[in-house]
Parts: C-alpha cells; structure tokens; sequence
C-alpha cells in the first residue's frame, strides 16, 4: 500500500533520483519515488558512457547493464586527425534501461517505494511552505505529504520552478542532441570516438560509443545558441552517410544537456534539487549521470539528517549545497569556464590542439594535459585547471 | 507556438529554456500555453525534432 505520507518524496526515478532515495532510506528516513513513465530508464536519453571509478562506489558492476568496456578514446580534430588517450581509466557503455532500474532496486531494497506511471502535477503549499506533492496515476489524481520534495526530474526541471527557483538554461548553456543506434557496424569495441570542429558539431561534439563490435550510439550535441536551419539531425546525418553508409538505425533518440554550472539555488526551505534539475552535469562532456549519482548521495544524507533532526529549513539543507561545492561543483564551475575556451575554439586551434597531442606517447595523454594545451594563453584559467584536477579526487560514504 | 506532435519526442529540452514555464510535459504529451508564451523562440531554435512552429 502506498501511504499518504513520507518524510521524503523524490520525484523522478533517473540516476540522481533512485541514489538520493537509497541513501536518504538507509539512512533512516521514508522515502517515495514517482517516476512520470512506464519504467525507470526508458525511453533511454543517453550515449550510456560512464568511469568506473565514478559508478563502482554505489552499485556492485554487473555484466546485465554493461554493453561494452571502454580502454582507448580517440580524438578526432577538424582535419581529420586523431589523437589516442589510453591512461584515462576503464570506462563502460552501459544498457541504462537495465541500469537504471537497477538502482531503483537497490532503493527499494534499502526501503524506498517507486510508483511509476505517477506523474508530479505541482506541490502542496500550506501558507507558502511545502508539504507534499499532486500527482497523476493512471488517470487519478492523488496527494501525498512531506516534510521534504527531492526534484530529480531532469532537464526540464519544473519541480524547483513550482518551488519558485529559477531554472531556465540559456540558450548557450544547452546542448541540442541527436543520437541513433546503428547495427551493421564494424567497429573496435574498446574505442569511443569523439569529433569537433564548428563545421562538424558547432560548440559540441559527435561521439561513437560502440556497444557491441557492430552496434554503437552515434549521436551529437550542439550548443542551443548554435542551431539554426542547420540543427543537430542535419550534422548528424552527414556524419553517418560519410562514416557508416551502410548502418541500419535501431533507435532514434532526441535530447537536450544542460551544460551550465550548477543553480545558483539548489535548496529551498523543504526542498532540493538534484541531477540535471539542478545542473549539475559536467559541461564540456555532458556527462551526467555519475555527476547526478554523487549530488544524490549528498542530498540523500542530509535530508535524513534533517529527517532525524526535524530541521527542514534551507539554511540546514544548504549542507548539501557545501558538499556537493567541495566534492565537484566548483570544478564544475571551471569546467564551464573552460568550455567556453574548448568547445567553442576555432577549427585551426582544433587542428593544432590534436597535432600536439598526437605528438604525446598515447600512455601519457591525459584529460589534464588536453584541457592545459586547450586553455594555455591564459594563466588564470591554466590554475584553475590545474586545481581542479588536484581537488576532484572524490570522497564519499 | 505551437508543438507538432508527429514529430515530439518528448525530451523535456524545450522546457529546460523557456523562461516563463509555458511549456508542460506528460508521458505521452507536450503542451505550450500560449496565453503565458512571450514568444521569445528559444523552444524553437533548441528543439532537437524540430517539432515546434510559430503560430497557435
Ligand atoms: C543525447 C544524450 C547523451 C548523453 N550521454 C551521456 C553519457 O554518455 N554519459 C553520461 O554520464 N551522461 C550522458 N548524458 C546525460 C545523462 O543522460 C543525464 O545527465 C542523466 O540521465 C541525469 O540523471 P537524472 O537522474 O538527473 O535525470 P534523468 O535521468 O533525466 O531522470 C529524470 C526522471 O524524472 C522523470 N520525471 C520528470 N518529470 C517528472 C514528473 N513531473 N513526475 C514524475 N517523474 C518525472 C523522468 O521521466 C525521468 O525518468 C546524455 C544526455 C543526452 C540527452
Ligand atoms: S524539444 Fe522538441 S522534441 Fe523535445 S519535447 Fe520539446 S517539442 Fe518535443
Ligand atoms: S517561445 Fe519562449 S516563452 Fe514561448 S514557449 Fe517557447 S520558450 Fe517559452
């Protein structure tokens, strides 16, 4: 049965979502998730690459929901050249539908309920203060109380607007995707590709991530300011009749990745936000699922501290927005920085970056070294790089 | 504005930009509210699909 009241109701079931309710659960309090679809982790809005070293500390890795295991990454400059990082650490390609709802397993199996097909409609407010969530199922309209609302709803992030905090992402700060499956491929499985330059994907990328040897996500991202006429499918489908001319598609997927720096607000009194609703992707990669794993296990903790304490207030949730400063959102914030030097470069200083780091042996090259070549010409921006590599050895537990 | 449904696929990026929260999002539907829109046009030029046009 599901009860009319939790201490904690989190709505939406992603990554961020499912991690906030396993940790806000074992750690004592009452936790429901609402998940708008029919299933956590569909449909799949993502290219599914992930660290290891970023997911291995919240789940045990299972063969199910890993597609393919990730040794080498190939940087393709606009002329064609490519530079090969080998020392960047294991990564996977993932089935997220498969992982996704692992995670909510993982939830429930610490205490949390899932409702899917319950679909947030807006907050309860008592004389302005939140105290609990309207939401559709299966054609019914439903109520349920609580001291405290976890926003992981993704890019949209409407939860946090009914809350009254401003979401809105310019028009820069999103990145417009596109991404197929492809079959028929013939492919190195250990391999994710990524190509730049303005005439290929302008202020984004194009990225292969194989699957399997003959089946990869092949998608874009394009900075939102930078689509016109010519959007993210235009650019993509040139790529693929060039590359692949053969492929069968077996998914079409659209998307949009917040690639801003964190909110400004990421709590309010009786509410959090976090995940993507909170921006809190890396916003030159666009990866965010580790990242919105790592803001749910703060905001987890503290909203059961906060459960166990009766203290529902912002200025004692701001502790989340500490933790998740020390942890990765201020390099985050130099990440954002940096993209602006890095995604938005010109073709030529593309070119001259990838010769450069052909040039490094292969076992070497490195995301530090690639960003400190990226942004030399500017001292300031060069420090902040090297600090941020220094600090995001991530704690956790 | 005004969403083409054949087309939506329900990603959520037009929401993300709009600025006045004209935008709403269900399972199996996306609406503008057009007496909030400010025709502003970033759902628009961000739309991966394609799938909004000017006009109610
Ligand atoms: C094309 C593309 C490629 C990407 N590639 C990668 C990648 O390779 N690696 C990586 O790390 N990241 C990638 N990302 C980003 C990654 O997908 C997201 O950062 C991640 O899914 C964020 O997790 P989340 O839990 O914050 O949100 P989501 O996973 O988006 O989950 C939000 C959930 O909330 C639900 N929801 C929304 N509103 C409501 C409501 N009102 N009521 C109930 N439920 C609601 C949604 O249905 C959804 O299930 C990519 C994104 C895109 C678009
Ligand atoms: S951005 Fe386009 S495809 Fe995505 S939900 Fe909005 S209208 Fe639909
Ligand atoms: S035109 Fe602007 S205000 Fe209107 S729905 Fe689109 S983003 Fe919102």
């Amino acid at each position: 049965m599901v009860k009319d009241r939790y201490d904690i109701v989190v709505i939406g079931a992603g990554p961020a979502g499912s991690v906030a309710a396993r940790y806000a659960a074992e750690n004592g309090a009452s936790v429901l998730m609402l998940e708008r679809d029919r299933e956590p982790g569909i449909p799949v809005r993502c290219a599914e690459g992930v660290s290891h070293n970023g997911i291995a500390p919240f789940i045990d890795i299972d063969k199910r929901w890993i597609a393919s295991q990730i040794d080498v990454a190939k940087l393709t400059s606009p002329n064609g050249e490519s530079a090969f990082m080998h020392n960047n650490g294991l990564g996977y390609v993932l089935e997220r539908r498969i992982f996704d709802t692992a995670l909510c397993a993982l939830a429930a199996k610490h205490g949390a309920r899932l409702i899917t097909k319950a679909d947030a409609l807006d907050l309860i407010k008592e004389n302005d203060k939140i105290t609990g969530v309207k939401y559709r199922y299966m054609g019914e309209t439903r109520e349920v109380k609580c001291d405290i609302v976890i926003a992981a709803d993704g890019t949209e992030s409407r939860v946090g607007r009914w809350a009254g905090i401003n979401t809105t992402v310019a028009l820069r700060d999103i990145d417009t995707c596109v991404q197929y499956t492809l079959a028929g491929l013939d492919l190195k499985k250990d391999t994710c590709e990524f190509y730049f330059g303005n005439e290929v994907s302008p202020g984004g990328y194009i990225w292969i991530f194989p699957k399997s040897d003959s089946t990869a996500n092949v998608g874009i991202g394009i900075a939102g300011h930078l689509s016109h006429e010519k959007g993210p499918k235009e650019y993509l489908d040139e790529f693929v009749a060039e590359r692949f001319p053969n492929a069968t598609i077996t998914y079409t997927m659209y998307g949009g990745v917040p690639t801003a720096a964190t909110l400004k607000e990421i709590v309010r009194d009786n509410i959090m936000l976090v995940g993507d609703a909170a921006r809190q992707v890396n916003p030159i990669t666009g990866g965010g699922v580790v990242q919105g794993m790592i803001a749910g296990s703060i905001a987890g903790k503290v909203a059961a501290e906060a459960v166990n304490q009766g203290q529902f207030d912002a200025k004692f949730l701001k502790k989340y927005r500490k933790e998740w400063d020390k942890t990765l959102g201020n390099t985050q914030k130099v990440m954002h920085s940096m993209k602006e030097k890095f995604l938005f470069m010109t073709d030529e200083r593309f070119n001259n970056l990838v010769s450069y780091c052909k040039k490094i042996p292969s076992d070497k090259f490195s995301l530090k070294v690639l960003f400190t070549e990226a942004v030399k010409g500017d001292p300031k921006l060069m420090l902040d790089v090297a600090k941020s590599f220094v600090v995001s050895k991530i704690k956790l537990k | 504005m005004k969403v083409i449904h054949e087309l939506c696929d329900i990603c959520g990026t037009c929401v993300a930009v709009c600025p006045v929260d004209a935008i709403t999002v269900s399972e199996f539907n996306v609406e503008i509210d057009n007496d909030i829109c400010t025709n502003c046009l970033n759902c628009l030029k961000v739309c991966p699909a394609k799938a909004i046009v000017e006009g109610e």
